[in-house]
């Protein structure tokens, strides 16, 4: 069997890490070969090296069976290897044939001529099923559009070996099929494709074979048909991990949570981005806002939180009306928030793993000692969340946060939110963009959290996650609550319809949701 | 490069104090290649002049450290805003006013004992008020605070120059008055241990003054809670935000704390029985801009700013020296802008030392 591109016994070192173990991939001309691991475990290090960002410390890249080189990403593209960077690489104020086009341009006497690039990339967006706008601004289109003109660059460059970088971690699930389809389009076409992911739908769904990496060693490489999930995972995470979510009938108690109709405008175009949401949250339940992104669930949770000042209706902790209570003293009433975008606002990257975990807390008596903060109890608190919640990171509670693995910041979030104990806890989005092992963790504590009488609200776009966490499902469709379904009896399909606004809960109507 | 270096290097504190003086040297480097280039016969004498003229004498040492006083005081004012995600280029404004409001005091109300301390805390309460517009414009109304602290330089420097011929104007010297006695700071016998003959230095207790100040800072940003809540809002506004900081009062706070630097440093330039006075010219205070280059050398570090601050005033008082190889002042200026731009360049250096430390 032929290879187009062999990385033999390659290893990489970094200071107090060996990133890549000599580590071996080959990938056959026109498959889909998928590259599996947790977070950390060398799969980016790896890939890098082959798009020329890093040289590896030993081991050989080839070619076709011949030896190469590759210094830098311009050296990549000059052996036909392409990348889609998991943060997209364009240029927001210029438009996709633009951004296309770019360090490649077409000229005559030094002017550009754009239209025979247009033609070929109309050409090449036709043969290839990828729908784009040429003469959209990038700042205009939906993320699946900019990947599309990200895999569009690749290419037009006329690359054969192309890497996607965790393509699907942006996608909402009708893109992620949309792209399933174009990657199988590429291969059909004798294009080769390396896959980073961790998610095992997706390589199940189409690649060939899959390399497995765990803590910078290469575990194996397998044929994807005949292996199971269950399988890729164990060689994954080392253990066997149950993929679904472990838990008992929940047994609800009294009101913890309570929101009376809810509404927060966008002043900008005066719409109700939340629209009279009237629902409560119970002890002991895992209640989940499902629905597809941008139907208003940020812009939710930001009022619940007190990111953001709701225009009308009011909402209460325990009873205690917190409507008006600023964002500290939310905190006071029993309530923590594990945010969307851990490095927006969960963490301070700068700071270290101790300051983070005593982000809001680090006022409170305990951590100060007449003004000064008490670095000792600090530390040693800190130590213990580290413990507790088996938080890795390279030099402890010393370490810059930003240095850490994305699954372990998460894990440091969610340390420090479940351990301040409120008595409700809004989740959003806790496992995006992290692996099964992680997953499975975070989906535990959340069950721990309830089982031991706190009120949660978890927010997802994942189907599979609002399924099997949930007690009860509330579908968000433009700002309003349309369906309050028990997971036990409603099927994906069903959600779908409600999540898309053909279907809505008109036997209980939006006003009387939860009551 | 042996292993020790390395893990020497590799730790932060150290990589930012390597990372200095090479930028130091870099900078000198530079300097002397535009002296070789102006003026080649000299070139030799005139750079050992800027390199060795702060040790001169006594007086010359005094002098660095009089020098070095305001500037080290502004560059704290810069590093502190810098350090809670402001740039605080209103540095000359928040000086001037400050530099006006201790004069005020020091001519109107000697008969107030120990007036200098009172001098010091007008200046104190006039920069916090300058550098307050632009924090309260910037965390109400999200005004750049890089516009709106150039407008307060501006505006800062021609009401100080109307209210002085207003209120305390010598207009045969066409600057402010002299302020009494006990108005300045205390000289602590410094002018004569730093002197070079009969001729004294100017140096006083000034610079213990800024010293403290630095070391309040240091403290302050590192040790408090409030220092806390101003670099999380710093470094990620709106995760400090989210922690329930209130990151409207901080930014204020930062604004206020740093123009109240920035005055005291006016003050002290002015407080020191020097005969100085505010020229009533339709000029911004340099010192406040010098500020800029200071904090960056220190890569905001309050007490790197003391060194650094140290530094540039030494270049300044060696400068003086290089008018006996017959440089003109304009190039002397021009030699020790050159070596405090490339000081400036130590972040790249840094982030050299850190990429070097962190291969095999």
């Amino acid at each position: 069997m032929d290879y187009i591109i062999e990385m033999l016994g390659i290893t990489k070192r970094f200071p107090g890490i060996l990133a890549n173990d000599n580590v071996n991939l080959q990938l056959r001309a026109g498959e889909i070969h998928a590259l599996l691991g947790e977070n950390g475990a060398g799969k980016s290090t790896l890939m890098s090296i082959l798009f020329g960002m890093y040289q590896p410390d030993g081991g050989v890249i080839k070619k076709n069976g011949v030896d190469v080189r590759i210094t830098s990403p311009s050296d990549a593209t000059r052996h036909g290897i392409g990348m889609v960077h998991q943060h997209f690489k364009l240029v927001h104020n210029f438009t996709v044939l633009q951004n296309i086009i770019l360090g490649v341009e077409t000229t005559k006497n030094g002017m550009l001529k754009m239209d025979d690039a247009r033609r070929q990339v109309v050409e090449l967006s036709k043969k290839y099923g990828l729908d784009i706008k040429p003469d959209a601004l990038i700042s205009d289109i939906t993320v699946g559009m900019q990947q599309r003109t990200e895999i569009l660059k690749m290419l037009y460059r006329e690359n054969e070996i192309l890497i996607f970088d965790e393509p699907t971690a942006v996608l909402i699930p009708q893109e992620i099929n949309e792209l399933m389809g174009i990657m199988k389009g590429l291969a059909a076409e004798g294009k080769s494709i390396l896959f980073i992911t961790h998610k095992l739908n997706e390589i199940k769904a189409v690649a060939d074979r899959c390399t497995v990496l765990r803590g910078g060693k290469c575990i194996g490489t397998v044929d994807v048909e005949s292996s199971s999930k269950e399988s890729l995972s164990e060689m994954m995470v080392g253990r066997k991990v149950s993929l679904s979510v472990e838990k008992t009938e929940s047994k609800p108690g009294k009101v913890i949570f309570e929101a009376k109709g809810l509404t927060v405008k966008n002043h900008v175009t005066g719409k109700n981005v939340v629209d009279n949401c009237t629902f409560t949250v119970r002890e002991g339940e895992i209640v989940c806002i499902a629905g597809i992104d941008g139907n208003g669930q940020s812009e939710l949770v930001q009022a619940l939180t007190g990111l953001m000042q709701s225009d009308s209706g009011s909402m209460a902790v325990g009873g205690a009306d917190i409507t008006k209570v600023s964002i500290r003293d939310r905190d006071k009433y029993g309530m923590a928030h594990i945010p969307e975008d851990r490095h927006k606002h969960g963490l301070v990257l700068e700071y270290n793993l101790a300051y983070n975990l005593v982000l809001q807390s680090y006022y409170k008596k305990r951590f100060m000692q007449m003004g000064f903060l008490d670095f000792k109890s600090v530390y040693s608190y800190a130590d213990r969340l580290i413990d507790m919640y088996d938080i890795r990171s390279g030099q402890g509670a010393k370490t810059i946060t930003r240095s850490m693995s994305g699954g372990n910041q998460q894990k440091a979030i969610i340390a420090r939110e479940i351990d301040r104990n409120p008595q409700f806890l809004i989740a959003v989005q806790p496992t995006r963009g992290l692996d099964v092992g992680a997953i499975e963790y975070i989906h535990k504590q959340l069950v721990l959290a309830r089982d031991s009488g706190k009120g949660v609200l978890l927010v997802s776009l994942e189907l599979d996650e609002v399924m099997s966490v949930s007690d009860r499902i509330l579908v968000m469709f433009e700002g309003q609550l349309v369906a309050d379904v028990d997971p036990q009896k409603v099927t994906y399909q069903e959600l779908g319809l409600y999540m898309s606004g053909s279907k809505r809960d008109t036997a209980k109507g939006a006003e009387n949701l939860g009551q | 490069m042996g292993n020790k270096l390395k893990s020497f290097l590799a730790m932060n504190n150290q990589a930012s104090l390597v990372a200095s003086l090479m930028a130091i040297v870099a900078g000198l480097a530079a300097g002397f290649l535009v002296l070789l280039a102006s003026n080649p016969g000299q070139a030799l004498g005139g750079f050992s002049a800027i390199i060795g003229g702060g040790f001169e004498n006594g007086k010359s040492l005094g002098q660095v450290l009089y020098f070095a006083t305001p500037i080290i005081m502004t560059g704290l004012s810069v590093a502190f805003a810098s350090r809670t995600g402001l740039f605080n280029i209103g540095a000359s404004g928040q000086f001037i006013v400050g530099a006006y409001a201790a004069i005020v005091v020091g001519v109107k109300c000697s008969f107030l004992p120990a007036t200098w301390v009172f001098c010091l805390l007008a200046a104190m309460v006039a920069g916090a008020l300058w550098g307050s517009i632009p924090g309260l414009l910037k965390a109400y109304f999200n005004v750049n605070e890089v516009i709106s602290c150039i407008m307060m330089n501006y505006i800062g420097m021609y009401l100080v120059n109307y209210a002085i011929t207003l209120t305390v104007f010598d207009s045969l010297k066409n600057q402010s008055m002299r302020v009494a006695n006990s108005a300045n700071m205390p000289k602590l016998g410094m002018d004569l241990l730093f002197r070079d003959g009969a001729s004294v230095s100017s140096a006083n207790s000034g610079i213990f003054v800024a010293i403290l100040f630095a070391v309040v800072i240091y403290i302050l940003l590192e040790k408090t809670k409030f220092g806390f809540e101003l670099k999380a809002c710093g470094f990620n506004r709106e995760a400090a935000r989210y922690a329930g900081i209130n990151e409207k009062t901080s930014i204020v706070m930062s604004m206020i704390i740093a123009g109240a630097l920035a005055g005291v440093g006016g003050a002290l330039l002015y407080l020191a029985g020097s005969g100085k006075g505010i020229d009533v010219v339709d000029v911004l205070a340099a010192e406040g801009f010098n500020g800029i280059p200071v904090a960056l050398l220190a890569l905001n570090n309050p007490i790197g700013v003391i060194f650094a601050g140290l530094f540039v005033s030494y270049l300044t008082v060696g400068g003086f020296n290089m008018q006996l190889y017959s440089f003109a002042p304009q190039v002397i200026e021009i030699i020790i802008a050159i070596i405090i731009y490339f000081s400036a360049f130590a972040l790249v250096f840094k982030g050299l030392i850190s990429k070097g430390a962190g291969k095999k």
